[in-house]
């Protein structure tokens, strides 16, 4: 006798996956073979892990392209446009994230090659997020995702900043886990299945479980919310940005946040469409404070990470309003293209803007102040460029992706409007929200130019690199945004 | 689709990949004093672009229909259910192929060349500005490959503009072309003796056709307008529709297969196409429309091709290094124009009215251009002003409908021309080595000026190969059989004979003069003695100039058999009518008159001889006036190019400083500063001031403004106070989160 | 009713099987304390000082080490119960699972985890 779950593994779907897991279990074992003065080697042989991994994806591109999507381990996990489009932007900020912590971490003396096998973890558990078609896939990939950073962010463990900010992290996110397990159950409970589709179909015919499985979604949206750094389930964010080294802080803002979003769309369009209503009011509420909350509160913020983390809350209050406008289905697949461009876009501003900050940052933790950017623009004329950039950027400037995401976001909004009016509020708070957010970006570019000061800064190869390609990517998004957003609205999931 | 056509968006990338070589490593490539790797990238860059065209050429053999090949979308805004999508998308056809080979392979030959000239030229530059020889160093390694990537720019500029299948894609490369033009014609901007004079001129180059590019633009927003679309294909498909059948039919009929191949078709739906064509207020017919398009568009043609009346820019863009001139001012980017007239063959069989203006503007230029070219003693600017002339006989051609001898001159003249211009930088580049040899004898002076003529003579004994190359070229521009030059001519005046007398009595005369400044310039410069100690002490150029001149002057002999009017032999034309709708291409017979060959050649011949008689046979002595000069005023005339410059100064430029200074100081100054601002705001302010201060005195109004100010700041802290540090204030906030949502959710399902 | 009552059921005896014999010992049992009696048994060694005190950090990763193999044998049960059933790729998966933790365990081992410092 055959065991029937074993039928459909498809594991040529999910390459990319097994790739780095492969070689993350292969590099800690290695790790243990490099003497502690060469521990630069596992953060190569990371590198390499991950370029394979790009490289599987680059043929899973055409290939998706061409089919649609495909299940596998019968159903568990969907690999579609939207997945392998998000798992380009994970593999990205994956490499970012190791060429940061290059001479970062030798730097600060905390270099130890677990860093790196933790990323390539933490990029596993982001990976299988977008993937997941059923509940326990997305819970166990948070978890993946999750852990890992919990340990990165205590990484600099000397420091009492990063212990705490590791600690208060692993609390409240297993609170918030909990919350997610408990809205799995009562979904279960609900509908009697976990699988994404299951559940859709099961809302739809039975009406009698409605409450439970309702509640089950408001309980999903914490959890997910918690990830993505949503108002009120924000707290967290500031202490944990401030505290973790600064290349786990530019990787965690960028992909933690990402993973985030994609479980949180797949799980709602794919699974609650019938009762599409009410959670689009209820995420149009939560974007909304969280707009308020991260913009307002990051004007009063004069370190740059702490002012990045409220940033990175603002930014997750433009993306909701993208989600809540996913409500409406005939505009879903602009909606959906318009998150994932914007995901793409924050991305590659925000990893830029750390790694100035990690180019500015001294080798005992201090330099995170704004007031240390003073004089960049004169020592440091490119790199200061390109703050400026990715400040504008954040902002929503022109020529600049930052600039085409929100537009693409509002666009969707407006378009959601007629389903849902209370959006077009949201979107003018949006609006508003951006032009104050003005205030605090522009004020980086203003101490980097107007200010004098010694504006020290060390931008290794690496760093150049990064900034090099953030930039270039930014400017390319803001210019001809045309063949990604079609990508990415292609990427919708069917 | 042949799957080499796929490899076309190569072409444009070579160059570009050279460029971006040449602008991060070039630094790094020059090696030392006399290294050439960044020109031997970009030539090298060059030459696979030329492989590209040719495998171009060899596909469309098999599918002479040619293909659109897609290569990216550009942009694409939608509102609803409208879609303007503007795509990347190669156009492979005849004509393009045509285009792109003499592009990159006469561009290729040019860059080869420009190795040995930029290295000479730079040190001529760093001697200039006697500098050390570290400081020499230096500036060769920021200039030779910064010469470079803008070379490679232009390449893939140009390759942009004759490959892109759409108006768009092709102004970009109109503007980049223009771009790189500016760049280089003020390469030596900071020469110290002429230095802004080359700014300058490339500032006029670039203003100029800022004016042609108003037409161009207007003319594309008009297309877009009336068809809806700005591709080529779909403009002429729709464009004959609109023209032979009813409105209203076409729209039927063509409605099916609009909607399936363009989603324009909703946007057109409003506003196009019906009957007359409607701007909101005003309402024209389809007829005024397009000869509205087609005559914008010759605007812009006039400023890139430098026709009348906006030629003026071309002669001082003879400020840019030598293969520059050769390159983009003779060969290739001027000759922009007439590519463009012929791709929209279709709109301007529409408005005949139009091809007429063409015409006469072109034969005009002709010769107005060939008779200025007479009097001038720069050997760059009478070739710059034979640029024009030739460039009227062009567009006179496309004008008259004759596409193919318009392309198939176009082609001849890229080849002879560019020879030309190459071989009188190999002309002043030996002078150049003379005037130093002689300079550091003490001879020589700074305001010695290697471009004029009458420094020179006697250089056949010097130079050799140049004074053969040059030759060549200057008989096939003269048009003698049977050389390339003849053959092109010559259909361009058959072409006119047949359509327009007038027309073809301005080329004739124009011709006559071509051949007499060719033939007055070349007894000036290589015959009779040296006029000045630089000439004497001239020599001929390093292999790596003289080579390409050679391949040149090879082509420039045989070039005429592309397009022999006999018979099976008129290759060009049967080439060219897969992808220009209108080119006539005549019957058996009808391609040549040996009325019209006769007279021509006699006519050369002539001119020739009369130069001769008057240069050739009493050689210009050092410090002797121009024989010319017994015409008086006419040659003052001639020389100072018909006082066009002037006029422009006096008719444009001065009335509008007039204009600016009046605004400037009467209405600015006089009026809005000294008494609108100064007597009337100011004491109605200081009166007000008076009275409003009070409550500012009291602190009422800062207190309002800082209150605002104080709102925002303090909620901000306020907010940030929320924020303990504690982790169980925290895990408080997430569960008051949950609570909140738990609770609307239940309340809101069971409202219901 | 149906099998919900015998979980109920279930759930009642299980709570008095150990209810019993703690109430039995109560009841039954003599009570003579004197201090040794009181002390606090630990291995057979007598505890010094207080018991709220720091323990060594190792005791947790010995604890978590050997959760390794915990769980590893809660896995492995099943699947050794299936094993005639099962086709290539359930060996190979279990194969996995086991390299997985063996490659934790040798990852504990280098880093000196099972040391008693």
């Amino acid at each position: 006798m055959q065991l029937p779950i074993l039928e459909s593994i498809n594991l040529m779907a999910v390459l990319p996956v097994l790739i780095i897991a492969g070689w993350a279990c292969v590099l800690l074992v290695f790790d243990l073979l490099i003497p502690r003065s060469r521990k630069h080697w596992t953060a190569w042989l990371a590198l390499v892990g991950l370029l394979g991994a790009a490289v599987a994806l680059f043929f899973q591109i055409g290939h998706f392209a061409r089919l649609g999507s495909e299940a596998a381990f019968d159903g568990m996990v969907t690999v579609d446009g939207f997945s392998i489009f998000l798992q380009v932007v994970f593999v990205l900020t994956a490499i970012v994230g190791v060429l940061l912590a290059l001479d970062y971490l030798p730097r600060h003396g905390i270099e130890r090659g677990e860093y790196y096998v933790l990323l390539l973890f933490t990029t596993i558990g982001m990976m299988i997020m977008s993937m997941a078609a059923d509940l326990i896939v997305v819970f166990v990939a948070l978890e993946l995702l999750s852990i890992p950073l919990y340990i990165l962010s205590g990484f600099a463990g000397m420091r009492e900043t990063s212990e705490e900010a590791a600690l208060k992290y692993f609390l409240l996110g297993a609170f918030a886990s909990s919350f997610l397990v408990y809205g799995i159950a009562l979904t279960y409970g609900g509908t009697g299945t976990t699988r994404l589709t299951g559940i859709a179909q099961a809302v739809t015919s039975d009406a009698l479980n409605l409450p439970l499985t309702t509640v089950g979604m408001g309980l999903l949206l914490v959890g997910l919310g918690f990830k993505v750094a949503a108002v009120p389930f924000h707290m967290w964010t500031p202490d944990v940005y401030q505290g973790a080294p600064t290349p786990v802080t530019a990787f965690m803002s960028v992909g933690a946040k990402a993973g985030g979003f994609a479980a949180l769309i797949r799980v709602l369009v794919t699974a609650f469409p019938a009762i599409a209503s009410e959670w689009g009011t209820l995420i149009a509420v939560i974007a909304g404070l969280t707009m308020l909350l991260g913009n307002i509160v990051a004007i009063s913020q004069s370190n740059i990470k702490r002012m990045l983390a409220y940033s990175s809350i603002a930014h997750a209050g433009y993306i909701l309003l993208a989600v809540a406008a996913a409500q409406r289905s005939e505009n879903a697949s602009f909606a959906i293209g318009a998150v994932v461009f914007y995901l793409l876009a924050y991305a590659l501003t925000n990893l830029g803007a750390f790694t100035v900050a990690i180019a500015v940052e001294r080798d005992d933790g201090t330099g995170t102040e704004i007031d240390d950017f003073a004089g960049l623009g004169k020592t440091r004329p490119w790199m200061a460029l390109a703050m400026a950039l990715f400040m504008l950027s954040l902002t929503g400037m022109p020529i600049s992706g930052g600039l085409v995401g929100k537009v693409f976001v509002f666009q969707a909004a407006l378009q959601a409007v007629p389903g849902d009016p209370l959006l077009l509020a949201v979107v003018i708070i949006g609006v508003l929200t951006s032009v104050v957010s003005a205030f605090y970006y522009l004020k980086v570019i203003m101490v980097m130019y107007m200010r004098e000061g010694e504006g020290k800064a060390v931008l290794p190869l690496a760093l150049k690199t990064v900034l090099a390609a953030t930039a270039f990517g930014t400017l390319v998004l803001g210019i001809i945004p045309g063949p990604v957003f079609q990508m990415a609205q292609r990427a919708m999931l069917k | 689709m042949n799957s080499l056509f796929s490899l076309i968006p190569l072409v444009v990338f070579f160059p570009l990949l050279g460029m971006l070589i040449n602008i991060f490593f070039g630094r790094m490539l020059m090696a030392d004093e006399n290294s050439k790797a960044p020109g031997v990238i970009a030539s090298l860059m060059a030459g696979l672009s030329f492989v590209i065209a040719v495998l171009m050429f060899v596909a469309l053999l098999g599918e002479p229909e040619g293909v659109e090949v897609p290569f990216m979308t550009w942009f694409s805004i939608s509102a609803g259910s409208r879609t303007l999508s503007i795509p990347w998308t190669f156009k492979v056809d005849t004509l393009s192929s045509v285009m792109m080979l003499v592009v990159t392979g006469v561009g290729t030959l040019i860059h080869i060349y420009a190795i040995g000239y930029m290295h000479g030229d730079i040190d001529e530059q760093a001697s200039k500005r006697g500098l050390s020889s570290d400081e020499a160093f230096d500036l060769k390694r920021r200039r030779f490959p910064r010469f470079f990537a803008y070379f490679n720019l232009f390449l893939a500029s140009m390759l942009i503009l004759v490959t892109g299948s759409n108006y768009l894609v092709m102004f970009v490369g109109w503007e980049l072309v223009g771009l790189c033009s500016y760049l280089l014609i003020g390469f030596w901007f900071d020469d110290p003796i002429v230095g802004i004079y080359n700014s300058m001129a490339g500032r006029k180059a670039f203003v100029v056709n800022r004016i042609g590019d108003f037409g161009m633009v207007m003319a594309l927003m008009l297309i877009f307008w009336t068809f809806g679309t700005l591709q080529f294909d779909d403009v002429f498909a729709r464009a004959e529709c609109m023209r032979t059948a009813s409105q209203f039919e076409c729209l039927a009929v063509d409605a099916a297969q609009m909607v399936e191949t363009s989603p324009n078709f909703s946007l057109m739906f409003g506003f196009g196409l019906l009957q007359p064509i409607s701007f909101g207020a005003i309402t024209l017919s389809f007829q005024t429309v397009m000869i509205a398009i087609t005559l914008l568009l010759l605007l812009g043609a006039t400023g890139k091709s430098a026709q009348i009346p906006l030629f003026v820019w071309l002669p001082d863009a003879m400020a840019g290094p030598m293969p520059v001139s050769a390159l983009i001012h003779a060969a290739t980017m001027v000759t922009a124009g007439i590519y463009m007239i012929t791709r929209s063959n279709v709109l301007y069989a529409m408005a005949p009215f139009s091809a007429d203006t063409v015409a006469i503007i072109g034969a005009a230029t002709a010769l107005v251009a060939a008779t200025i070219a007479v009097a001038q003693f720069d050997i760059k600017r009478v070739l710059a002003y034979s640029t024009i002339s030739q460039l009227g006989f062009m567009i006179a051609a496309v004008g008259l409908g004759g596409y193919v001898a318009g392309i198939f001159h176009l082609a001849t003249h890229a080849f002879f021309k560019a020879l030309l211009f190459l071989s009188a930088g190999s002309v002043i580049h030996g002078i150049e080595h003379g005037h130093h040899a002689t300079a550091h004898k003490g001879h020589g002076d700074h305001a010695f000026d290697p471009q004029d003529m009458r420094n020179m003579g006697g250089l056949r004994k010097h130079m050799p190969t140049t004074i053969v190359v040059y030759i060549v070229g200057a008989l096939a521009l003269a048009g003698i059989p049977p050389l390339a030059g003849f053959w092109s001519k010559d259909e361009i005046l058959l072409d006119a004979s047949k359509h327009d007398p007038l027309i073809y009595i301005l080329l004739t005369i124009a011709a006559f003069f071509t051949a007499f400044y060719m033939g007055r310039q070349v007894w000036m410069v290589f015959f009779g003695q040296p006029r000045t100690e630089a000439a004497a002490h001239a020599h001929e150029s390093p292999p790596v100039m003289t080579t390409p001149l050679i391949i040149l002057a090879v082509l420039a002999s045989i070039g005429g058999l592309m397009n022999l009017p006999f018979g099976r032999l008129h290759f060009l034309a049967e080439w060219l009518r897969e992808s220009v709708a209108y080119a006539h291409v005549p019957a058996a017979g009808e391609g040549f008159s040996i009325t019209v060959a006769v007279i021509s050649t006699v006519l050369a011949l002539a001119a020739i001889a009369l130069s001769y008689i008057i240069y050739g046979t009493k050689p210009l002595q050092e410090g002797q006036a121009d024989p010319l000069r017994v015409a008086g005023p006419l040659f003052t005339f001639l020389n100072r190019k018909w006082y066009w410059d002037e006029a422009y100064e006096a008719v444009f430029i001065r009335p509008f400083k007039c204009l600016a200074n009046w605004l400037a100081f009467t209405i600015d100054w006089r009026f809005w500063h000294d008494f609108v601002h100064d007597s009337v705001i100011i004491q109605f302010f200081d009166g007000w001031a008076a009275i409003l201060s009070r409550p500012v005195d009291m602190g009422i109004v800062d207190g309002a403004v800082n209150g605002i100010g104080r709102l925002v700041a303090g909620a901000s802290s306020r907010l940030r106070r929320t924020q303990t540090g504690y982790v169980r204030n925290y895990a408080l906030a997430v569960a008051l989160g949950v609570v909140a949502i738990v609770a609307y959710l239940l309340i809101r399902f069971f409202a219901n | 009713m149906g099998e919900w009552t015998f979980i109920a059921l279930l759930f009642i005896i299980s709570l008095i099987l150990p209810a019993v014999p703690i109430i039995a010992g109560r009841l039954l049992g003599p009570r003579k304390p004197n201090p040794l009696k009181n002390s606090t048994y630990e291995c057979g060694v007598e505890t010094v000082g207080d018991t709220w005190v720091q323990f060594k950090v190792q005791y947790y990763i010995f604890a978590l080490v050997f959760l390794i193999f915990d769980i590893e044998v809660v896995f492995l049960y099943p699947w050794a119960v299936a094993y005639h059933q099962l086709p290539l790729f359930g060996v190979v998966a279990g194969i996995v699972f086991i390299v997985t933790l063996a490659e934790a365990l040798i990852y504990a081992w280098r880093k000196g985890a099972l040391e008693w410092v």
